[in-house]
């Protein structure tokens, strides 16, 4: 292992679901521990505690270290949409790649259960008495449902569409046997919120939430966390031989915006940003994405999880609907992707997610997937996207040592 | 007066002499915006001039919102309309919300609507999309 590589040393996450009697500092205490323990380290290692919360109050990372440690060490608060958790394992990775600590903690937790609908707020919308231009665009009146729609799973129904628009073979029936084949890959996932696998009759017939998505099609809102402990070669080095046996060696992180695009702020593009980071990614690792035995994606949204076939580059340019219906992205197929049931099954606590598809793949990686596990898996990509736009991509392979 | 005063739900929508909508145009890289701009998202500089986007264009996304925040009536239909190579968002209107009536590539005209009249007497005027 050369000095200046990253690992992940200990990862932990929740179960997802709804965990009513505990709030986000309780989850997040849960899944910071559990990483500490996974990785045989203690609070009093840790040099830096990046800390992911998006919907709570502010301040997270303080009120998580009243509870498991209040070493003095720097906190960072890290709020990056659905990329939050990814990016608080960034901002750890990159303490730790800068020789400032030894070893870092990523947490993200979020409370979600119950939410309802994102985007586009669950606050009543009501015309006042005077028409009085106020904003960006000198709206009048609210303009969400009258120009177009703010809600999430109506904006990634958009992305699914305009990808059929441009390449052609997009149906209602295409996105249902992508939510099909998650729903069924949850079913050997005991953290998923949901192991209910469903028929396609089920998820067409299911409530309309913005066609073509159903609600099955959605990502479920829950409750959970997630955490990571990362340090560098130079300190594996130091550590016992089964710490140096189940790191996993992050092999490249990554984390990009958006770049302007044409219509990019009529229509959120989330896949320039996308192809991008796994450009970048893929040549830090000196990786192709045929050389991954398994990929986590973001299916906030079935019609969403079409796209980033292609944004990852696991396709040609315009294939993605050939790469599904060939059957490579079921967990028997030739790139399985979200064999943990995604964020449709799984669930979607935001700031958790980010680090929660990374908790994924290295459990894969260390071989401890038990029912699920991807047959002698050694490299693996975990991507997520938040709208704004951030995107995260990781890509992580099995210790050498 | 013999006619009521009227204003648009958003000023990139301008209703004389006939209703269109107005984006900025950086006039440096030509990249088009419809809202107040502080620079370019694209080139950086900070010089727009207005310019008028053709009234026709082709769906090129879509959805069929069933479920929305409290207060917006559903279902309708967001898009993104292709009018000469400007990207508009809008919702297409004056045709049934279901995929039987509403497909990707289908030709649309830009078209108005009232919001109804405020206590003043100003009338607010919105748009959408209607099939071409």
């Amino acid at each position: 292992m050369a000095t200046d590589d990253i690992y992940i040393l200990g990862i932990s996450m929740t179960k997802f679901g709804k965990h009513a009697d505990k709030d986000i500092v309780d989850l997040g205490a849960e899944a910071a521990m559990a990483a500490l323990r996974d990785g045989g380290v203690s609070m009093r290692d840790m040099g830096i505690l990046a800390a992911g919360n998006l919907m709570g109050a502010g301040g997270y990372g303080q009120q998580l270290q009243k509870q498991i440690g209040q070493t003095g060490i720097p906190v960072y608060n890290v709020s990056n949409a659905c990329a939050t958790g990814a990016t608080a394992l960034r901002t750890a990775i990159m303490a730790v790649k800068s020789g400032e600590v030894r070893m870092g903690l990523a947490v993200g937790a979020e409370k979600l259960a119950g939410a309802g609908l994102l985007g586009g707020g669950g606050q009543g919308k009501k015309d006042s008495n005077k028409w009085e231009p106020k904003g960006r665009y000198g709206a009048v009146a609210p303009t969400d449902g009258r120009i177009g729609t703010d809600t999430m799973p109506g904006t990634f129904a958009q992305v699914g569409m305009e990808y059929g628009h441009k390449y052609g073979g997009v149906s209602f029936e295409l996105f249902a046997k992508i939510s099909e084949k998650n729903h069924a890959h949850s079913t050997l996932n005991p953290m998923a919120a949901y192991q209910k696998r469903f028929t396609l009759e089920e998820i067409m017939g299911d409530m309309m939430i913005a066609y073509p998505n159903t609600r099955p099609m959605c990502s479920a809102n829950c409750d959970g966390a997630a955490a990571a402990v990362v340090t560098s070669g130079e300190v594996l080095k130091t550590l016992s031989a089964d710490q140096r046996r189940r790191a996993i060696k992050v092999s490249a992180s990554v984390l990009t915006t958006d770049p302007y695009q044409e219509a990019c702020q009529i229509l959120p593009d989330v896949n320039t940003l996308t192809r991008n980071a796994a450009t970048i990614a893929y040549e830090q690792a000196g990786v192709s994405p045929t050389d991954l035995d398994l990929v986590e994606l973001h299916d906030c949204f079935a019609t969403a999880e079409l796209v980033h076939y292609d944004n990852l580059m696991l396709c040609p340019e315009g294939g993605a609907v050939d790469f599904f219906m060939s059957g490579a992205p079921w967990r028997d197929g030739k790139t399985p992707v979200n064999v943990s049931g995604g964020l449709q099954s799984k669930g979607h606590p935001i700031s958790a997610t980010g680090i929660a598809n990374i908790w994924e793949i290295c459990h894969h990686l260390r071989g401890e997937a038990g029912d699920r596990q991807i047959k002698d898996a050694k490299v693996g990509l975990a991507h997520v996207i938040g709208l704004g736009s951030a995107c995260g991509v990781h890509i992580l392979e099995r210790s050498a040592a | 007066m013999s006619t009521a005063q009227q204003i648009p739900l958003v000023s990139y929508l301008h209703l004389t002499p006939s209703p269109h909508l107005v984006a900025n145009e950086c006039t440096s890289c030509g990249a088009r915006f419809f809202d107040r701009r502080n620079a370019c998202a694209g080139c950086f500089q900070t010089e727009f001039r207005p310019v008028d986007i053709p009234t026709t264009g082709v769906l090129k996304a879509f959805t069929i919102v069933a479920f929305a925040a409290p207060g917006v009536p559903v279902p309708f239909v967001a898009g993104i309309v292709d009018c000469g190579g400007t990207s508009v968002r809008g919702n297409v209107i004056n045709t049934d919300p279901t995929p039987e009536k509403v497909s990707l590539g289908m030709k649309l005209r830009l078209a108005t609507y009232s919001l109804g009249t405020d206590d003043e007497g100003v009338e607010a005027i919105g748009f959408g999309f209607e099939p071409a």
